[in-house]
């Protein structure tokens, strides 16, 4: 089975990388744009499992290593 | 007294802070592979700059779960001497062994240069061989060195007199155009509430003899081996 980690910046915390792509969708022709954030996904394939325990372990991984909890907050789904 | 030189596959200022350590400061230094589960008997432990495990995930994220990051834990835990610099400062944010946390530089750039780095705190094992505000110049070379603490650690640092390095002018003064990264508070060094474990992101060893632009940086490592000296008059 298959689960997915969407790991972004929080709020709070500026994002250098996701200005610099905004202000280049501008430059490209996208005025519309206001911001971007930049985050990480991460697809993880695991051992069969229900998907309650898979969601637990996955968001333990997320916790430990996948995310720094400092700076960064995550979403965790796990694909049936 | 002796340095132990962690190396991490990527670490590529292990050998500039052996050669300081050893050849300019005088004293035994050993390098000590990733690998290796301890650290041989030094008193002072560096971790080194470069790019640990290819700063896959995260800067410093890999290299926290290295097997000698577990003796370094410990003997930072006993009140061991340990010295982050650069990427090492931010394997010891991912250890936990320091609070907050890096972000990518405010401007994106990598950024390689010399700057004035204020030494705000001098009773740390790294800074006691320092005047009080002495304005060391000291090369950056780092891509995310943009530190990041949320308000109330940071808060907690500042009246924690935490703050060992701040980016500054060369007259000693603060302002966002000598930050080089977007710090939060300008700040290039941190230190733990039990002041032995102080990392930061300019390279006192990469400033250790005037060949090579700035000798400033030797007080960082001539003070850590004042203080074991100091420790070890204390405890005779």
């Amino acid at each position: 089975m298959k689960a997915r980690v969407y790991v972004t910046l929080k709020p709070s915390v500026f994002d250098p990388q996701g200005r610099v792509v905004a202000d280049a969708l501008v430059t490209l022709g996208y005025p519309d744009v206001k911001d971007v954030r930049q985050g990480k996904f991460f697809e993880v394939e695991l051992a069969d499992a229900d998907p309650a325990t898979a969601k637990a372990r996955v968001t333990e991984m997320a916790d430990k290593l996948l995310a720094n909890p400092v700076i960064e907050s995550y979403r965790v789904e796990v694909l049936q | 007294m002796k340095f132990a030189v962690v190396v991490f596959p990527g670490s590529n200022s292990d050998y500039d802070a052996f050669y300081a350590a050893s050849r300019v400061i005088g004293e035994q230094a050993e390098l000590i592979w990733h690998k290796d589960a301890d650290l041989k008997g030094a008193d002072v432990v560096i971790l080194p700059g470069g790019f640990a495990h290819g700063d896959y995930l995260r800067t410093g994220a890999i290299a926290r779960f290295s097997p000698i990051m577990a003796a370094v834990t410990a003997f930072a835990d006993r009140g061991g001497p340990v010295l982050g610099i650069c990427n090492g400062f931010q394997v010891l944010l991912e250890a936990g062994l320091l609070p907050g946390a890096m972000v990518r530089n405010d401007r994106v750039k990598f950024v390689s240069k010399i700057v004035p780095v204020r030494v705000d705190q001098t009773d740390t094992p790294f800074t006691v061989a320092c005047a009080s505000k002495q304005v060391l110049h000291l090369p950056i070379a780092h891509g995310e060195g943009n530190y990041y603490a949320p308000a109330d650690e940071l808060a907690a640092l500042e009246a924690n007199r935490q703050v060992i390095f701040r980016y500054t002018n060369a007259a000693g003064e603060v302002g966002s155009e000598w930050n080089p990264n977007g710090s939060l508070n300008s700040i290039a060094g941190i230190c733990n509430r039990e002041r032995n474990v102080v990392g930061l992101m300019p390279h006192p060893e990469r400033a250790s003899e005037l060949a090579l632009g700035s000798a400033d940086g030797r007080v960082v490592l001539a003070s850590a081996v004042r203080s074991v000296m100091d420790g070890v008059r204390l405890h005779a």
